[in-house]
């Protein structure tokens, strides 16, 4: 008999259908006369959509993550990135990214890899930028536009949200909007744009919203399907369709919850990890799972595509509330997606790795976690910065905390039999039995 | 000789630095990259000295810096971590890479001096926003030096700072003008010694003596063959163990080279742009200086800068060739090679890659170079 019930996520074809049309969309795009354009996750997308709506747009860290799914060809794109002569040791997603350009071959769904028209992407790791401004020279010559979000870090990691720094960000989202009219040639709808900016932070909010429902126990999600789940807020922020399904999705775990039907239904003890995982290997999620230890998630999880404010205070992690009204010009739609921006908590620890260390902290008292469990991922500088001094922070706090060395966009930089091992010497200093066979 | 003393900083920093704080009672603060705006540091008359490695094997930095991250920024953390720099008044860092952000972040946490600033340095520096937020950024830390020295500056305070950087900005280039001669009268050696020794002194110290070095240079005939001039070009270098190699291979090899420029953070990318003066507006020229000089490649977009100034190096100082360093898990400069490469061979320029650690062995890289200096003198092949 389980410990609890379980069932699995009514949302989950939804979820796929979704996914499967944002691919193709990008693909097709041009068939009814459309515009492509490529970006990071990142990318205030929001103001793109004042171009149409027929504008599609391919993100580059998801469509990494899912070359990385497929070893074969995921090998195959990191060679065409070594043979070109980028370093090994850049970014996995980067490189299956360009390596998938210098084969012409689109990882989801098939055929040649469709040209952009336009790059549109926003920069705070040293490589976000250099990311597409490569694929453009790649591609042959498409125009790129950035807008730096390195500003500084959010309240209460500084005394206040100094209004120059907000400003800086807006004003090259004002520039931006020029820019897309030059290069595009269309004219620039402000009213799609103030309904962009309004969805981004529904989205955004709302998928902490339901983040903060895994604070139940059992857990209702595993961090596992909470990687299918996530990605949206990382596909297109200001998709209007993924902000109406997380509104889905919210209902659908509370159910989950106020029914108590757990993602594991044998959880005895509760994890989280950090940064990506190794995208070939989430069969360690399974092992874990066998032990009866559930992943609730991670700062990564819950903040890549979540908005959410730090409570040093109280030591609390809370969605970020929406603004009392939406934006009614240009200027104060660039202001407030700014500083919407600006407060997303993976931006800040790129400025001290004690701020991750206090909302990690946080996370794992609120969502009551056993364990902490860091993947020092060399496929990512940019989520990797300062993990050495969150595990010592993490330790500090008492926490117990376990690190594996992986990438997660390079199966050969994983070694899937030591992580084993290391996850069961873990799983056992919880507190957790080896599962009988 | 005048030019023996930048050597001698060079070696002896602590010694110069606990000097000068004994001689001055002023305050001093060590910097982690050259988006720190010296200029407003004189200005309060505090002596900002840039924190470098020692290219020793790494021993204390593993629970603090991740592996993959470049072995300059764990040795500069070494430094901190060792206690080498507990004179110092406090730390800062201007924003650049997240390697070296991580050797300050960690310096700030173990062992903090008890005053330190982070200096968000705009990336898109192509942008004509980047000047206003960086002077939003310059008050912010007005505001802190002003808590920590108990001074307030003028606009003169700041033109002297000005003035100051511009002279010794003015008078590495005119040095640097030396070794575009045939035999050029300084080795990359002692040009590396000249440009890493201001980072550790006081500029109004360093000055008289590099005046002098310009003067004993007019007749300076030095006795070797300088062999092929080369350009390095690539990340953070001031490893000098490499450039002597590269430098003495004439004297057991059959060719011997000699480094006329770099293309480096260490030497030109720091110097080469000067902050205009008589502006009135002093603080908006210092700005306006850091955002528009030779940028560090996480810094170069959306056009790619750098590579206009790498081949005018190459041009103006006459190379053969150019040796494209790659400091390990370097990132910026990682996604630049290939182009920076292609880009100068389609110029004519004969390049070679290497990737590069400061902080191991410099033995196995001096085959390498001889084998790069052979192809140069070879003929075209038949086929």
């Amino acid at each position: 008999m389980a410990k609890y019930p379980t069932e699995p996520l009514k949302c989950w074809p939804k979820a796929k259908e979704l996914r499967n049309n944002f691919y193709k969309n990008f693909d097709k795009a041009k068939e009814e006369g459309g515009l492509r354009w490529m970006g990071s996750a990142w990318a205030p997308d929001a103001v793109v959509r004042g171009l149409g709506e027929d504008v599609y747009s391919v993100t580059g860290e998801p469509y990494g993550a899912s070359c990385a799914f497929d070893k074969p060809l995921s090998s195959k794109f990191l060679n065409a990135a070594e043979n070109y002569g980028f370093a090994r040791d850049l970014c996995a997603y980067m490189r299956n990214y360009w390596g998938s350009i210098l084969c012409d071959e689109y990882a989801l769904g098939g055929g040649k890899f469709p040209k952009a028209d336009f790059a549109w992407s926003q920069h705070i790791c040293c490589s976000h930028a250099k990311w597409y401004q490569n694929a453009c020279e790649l591609e042959g010559g498409v125009p790129l536009y950035c807008v730096d979000v390195g500003a500084g870090a959010y309240p209460p990691f500084e005394p206040e949200m100094y209004q120059h720094r907000v400003k800086y960000v807006a004003d090259q989202m004002l520039d931006g909007i020029d820019w897309l009219q030059k290069v595009t040639g269309r004219e620039y709808n402000d009213d799609l744009f103030f309904e962009a900016v309004w969805n981004d932070m529904r989205l955004t909010s709302k998928w902490a919203e339901i983040c903060m429902l895994n604070r139940a126990v059992p857990a209702p999600l595993d961090e596992k399907s909470i990687y299918s789940l996530y990605v949206f807020g990382v596909l297109e922020q200001s998709n209007r369709e993924f902000a109406d399904f997380y509104d889905e999705v919210y209902d659908e775990i509370k159910d989950r919850v106020d029914r108590g039907i757990a993602a594991i239904p044998e959880e005895k003890a509760r994890v989280m990890t950090d940064t990506q995982p190794p995208w070939a290997f989430l069969k360690i999620y399974r092992y874990m799972e066998q032990w009866g230890a559930v992943s609730i998630g991670s700062l990564y999880t819950f903040g890549l595509g979540g908005t959410w404010l730090y409570d040093d205070e109280n030591n609390e992690f809370l969605p970020r509330a929406m603004p009392d009204k939406k934006p009614e010009t240009r200027e104060e739609a660039c202001m407030m997606l700014a500083d919407w921006h600006l407060s997303k908590p993976e931006y800040q620890h790129f400025y001290h790795p004690d701020y991750k260390t206090k909302m990690m902290d946080a996370i794992a008292k609120h969502w009551k976690v056993d364990g902490i469990i860091l993947h020092y991922n060399r496929g990512c500088e940019g989520l990797s910065v300062g993990i050495a001094e969150n595990r010592l922070g993490l330790l500090e706090k008492g926490h117990k905390v376990m690190a594996y060395e992986g990438n997660m966009g390079d199966e050969r930089e994983f070694d899937e039999a030591a992580t084993i091992n290391r996850l069961a010497i873990f799983l056992e200093s919880i507190g957790l039995e080896k599962p009988k066979k | 000789m005048a030019i023996e003393k930048f050597q001698e900083w060079y070696e002896n920093r602590h010694e110069y630095q606990t000097d000068w704080k004994k001689r001055t009672n002023e305050k001093m603060i060590g910097y982690f990259c050259t988006y720190v705006p010296e200029e407003i540091y004189y200005a309060f008359d505090i002596l900002p000295v840039r924190i470098m490695g020692s290219h020793e094997i790494q021993d204390v930095t593993e629970p603090h810096l991740f592996a993959m991250f470049c072995p300059f920024c764990r040795d500069v953390l070494a430094q901190g971590l060792k206690g080498r720099y507990d004179y110092l008044d406090g730390i800062t860092i201007g924003q650049s890479c997240i390697h070296l952000r991580q050797a300050y972040t960690s310096w700030e946490i173990h062992k903090n001096p008890g005053w330190s600033h982070y200096l968000p340095m705009p990336n898109h520096v192509q942008s004509p926003r980047a000047v206003p937020f960086l002077m939003g950024e310059y008050d912010i830390l007005i505001k802190k030096l002003e808590k920590l020295t108990g001074k307030t500056i003028t606009d003169s305070d700041l033109n002297r700072g000005i003035e100051l950087m511009n002279n010794v900005r003015r008078t590495m280039k005119e040095i640097y003008e030396f070794r575009k001669q045939d035999n050029p009268p300084i080795t990359g050696l002692e040009a590396m010694y000249m440009t890493c020794s201001q980072f550790f002194t006081d500029a109004r110290e360093w000055l008289p003596v590099a005046q002098e070095v310009k003067k004993e240079l007019e007749t300076r005939t030095l006795d070797r063959d300088p062999g092929k001039r080369l350009l390095l070009v690539g990340s953070e270098n001031d490893d000098i163990e490499f450039i002597k190699m590269v430098e003495t291979l004439g004297e057991r090899e059959s060719v011997g080279a000699t480094i006329v420029a770099e293309e480096h953070c260490t030497t030109t990318r720091y110097f080469w742009d000067e902050v205009e003066e008589g502006t009135g507006n002093p603080l908006t020229a210092i700005a306006d200086r850091y955002v528009s000089r030779t940028p560090c490649p996480s810094k170069d977009w959306p056009r790619r800068t750098r590579l206009q100034r790498t081949l005018m190096f190459a041009k103006d100082f006459n190379v053969d060739g150019a040796i494209v360093i790659q400091q390990k898990f370097c990132d910026p400069h990682e996604t630049d090679i290939p182009f920076v490469r292609k880009f100068l061979e389609e110029n004519d320029i004969p390049t070679y890659f290497l990737e590069f650690d400061v902080t191991t062995a410099v033995g196995p890289f001096a085959i390498r170079v001889e084998a790069f200096l052979e192809t140069l003198d070879a003929e075209d092949d038949l086929f």
